[in-house]
Formats: structure tokens, C-alpha cells, sequence
């Protein structure tokens, strides 16, 4: 944005970050925070990765929603698959096409999916597009593929664009 | 001085016994988990219990505990959630990524060879 604010939304969070683990917002620590903020957002800037642009703040409300309920659910599915006595595992790998090719979405669905349990990304081709993900569960591959692209991959699409 | 825990009225010990009871039941699960499940990559999955809603319960109880306790807000736990759940990815990816890469080196059987399907 500004020399002095190339990364407003990362400075303004680690500044938040700053005064909660402080517990205070006396003027102080809350100064020496500004500070680190602002020279977090210039370190950042230097990396030049790229400024995000993040579009639809509903859809990222709504994903948000999304990812919480799902890792409730698979926290269950995993903690019965460990509990139940089925000894035959259905584990197993998935490759999966992606469309999406922003390096910072990529990372927001590996966060996604890794943060799942019963899913974990493994790797990634960045030529093609390739993910090869592990799950626990790998009963059905269509429907892991569905859900992959349908709730995930296509919310970010339209959120980073 | 932190007043004595004993003196919570029940309406706040119950949620936070509770959900103390979840969040490390199911931490408890994910360790039980690393014995049980049967191969590499099945065990990947089940630390990741405790580090999601193992976490999260815990974390919860630990705020609602404390903001009763000291009658203010005490909500820096939400930091330690946004740094478990930024970091737990990138480990396990890193583990994942090292083990696989050693299988193919070893030539093992039922490894995908690359990303891509062959």
C-alpha cells in the first residue's frame, strides 16, 4: 500500500498479537508493539512474495464456519476409527488435480487440510498441479476429490483473486 | 491474590470440567492413536486430534476459567491457538514429506512415485 504500510492486515495482526500477550494496553508496551508491527510489515515487504488481495470477505467468513464444523466431524471420524476394533485399515493416497495456482491460497489449503485430521497434504506439483494427499479413511476417492475441490479449493479461487 | 478455584459457582466449573474432559479425552485418543494405527502415514493423522479440538477445548476451558477467576478477559490463550494452528501444518508436512521421500529412495511397494499419477 504505503511505504510505511506495505502489509497493513499482517502489521495490524501482530500488533493484536503483541497486546494480547501482553494482557495490557498501557502506552508502552503498546508503542514498543506499533514498532514491531510496523517493522514486521517492512521485513515482509522485503521478502516481496506478493501482496494477497483478499476478495469477499463473506466467502472467508463462510469457509472459516466450514473448516471449524469439518475438523469437528473428523475429529470424531478419526477419534472412532482409533477407538473401533476394524484392524483392516483403509488408508491410502489420493492424487488430486488443482486448478488453483496463487502460492498463498495453496498454503491456506495445505494449512486446511493438514490442520483435518484424517487428511494430510504430502505433496505437491507444481507443474501440473498435482496434490498427492493421505487419508485415513479412503473408502470413497470420488468423494474426497469432490470435497476437496467443491469446498475448498473453490471458495479460495474466488476469495484470492 | 487469585481467589480460591473452590469458590466458582458450579454454573462455570461444570462447562470447564467438561470441556477439560473433551479436550484431553481426545488428546488421549490421539496418542492412543499413535500406537494403534498400523503404518506411517495412518499415524500422521492421529496427533492432530490433540492439536485441533484437543486444543481448542482446552484452550476454551483455560479462558472461561480464568476470565471468571480474575473477573476480566483473559483471552491471550487465542495466541497460542493461532501459533499451534499455523505451525502444526508445516511440521507435519515436513515429517510427511522426509518419510515419503525415504520410502522411494527405498524403493518400497504402494508409494506414488510423484504427484503426479503415473
Amino acid at each position: 500500500m504505503t511505504r510505511l504500510l506495505p502489509h497493513p492486515l499482517i502489521s495490524a495482526g501482530i500488533l493484536l498479537l503483541w497486546l494480547l500477550l501482553n494482557q495490557t494496553l498501557a502506552p508502552g508496551p503498546a508503542l514498543v508493539g506499533l514498532a514491531v508491527a510496523l517493522f514486521g510489515g517492512w521485513t515482509l515487504a522485503l521478502l516481496d512474495q506478493g501482496r494477497p488481495r483478499l476478495r469477499r470477505p463473506d466467502l472467508v467468513l463462510r469457509l472459516t464456519g466450514q473448516v471449524i464444523l469439518d475438523i469437528a466431524r473428523s475429529n470424531l471420524a478419526v477419534a472412532s476409527i482409533i477407538l473401533g476394533r476394524r484392524r483392516g485399515s483403509t488408508a491410502g493416497f489420493l492424487h488430486i488435480p488443482l486448478v488453483l495456482r496463487d502460492p498463498q491460497a495453496l498454503a491456506v489449503l495445505a494449512c486446511i487440510l493438514t490442520a483435518t485430521p484424517g487428511s494430510t497434504w504430502v505433496e505437491y506439483d507444481a507443474e501440473e498441479g498435482w496434490l498427492l494427499l493421505h487419508v485415513l479413511d479412503l473408502e470413497d476417492e470420488e468423494s474426497w476429490i469432490r470435497l476437496v475441490k467443491d469446498r475448498y479449493e473453490r471458495p479460495l479461487m474466488e476469495i484470492f483473486t | 491474590m487469585i481467589p480460591a478455584a473452590a469458590e466458582l459457582p458450579w454454573i462455570v466449573v461444570i462447562p470447564v470440567c467438561l470441556l477439560l474432559l473433551a479436550g484431553s479425552g481426545l488428546t488421549l485418543i490421539g496418542a492412543f492413536g499413535l500406537l494403534r494405527l498400523n503404518s506411517f502415514y495412518a499415524r500422521v493423522h492421529a496427533p492432530t486430534l490433540g492439536t485441533s479440538y484437543g486444543m481448542g477445548c482446552i484452550l476454551l476451558a483455560s479462558m472461561l476459567f480464568f476470565s471468571v477467576l480474575q473477573t476480566r478477559l483473559v483471552i491471550h490463550e487465542l495466541a497460542i491457538g493461532a501459533f499451534v494452528i499455523l505451525t502444526t501444518p508445516v511440521t507435519l508436512m515436513l515429517v510427511a514429506r522426509a518419510a515419503i521421500h525415504r520410502d522411494r529412495l527405498e524403493g518400497k511397494d504402494a508409494i506414488p512415485r510423484a504427484a503426479r499419477p503415473d
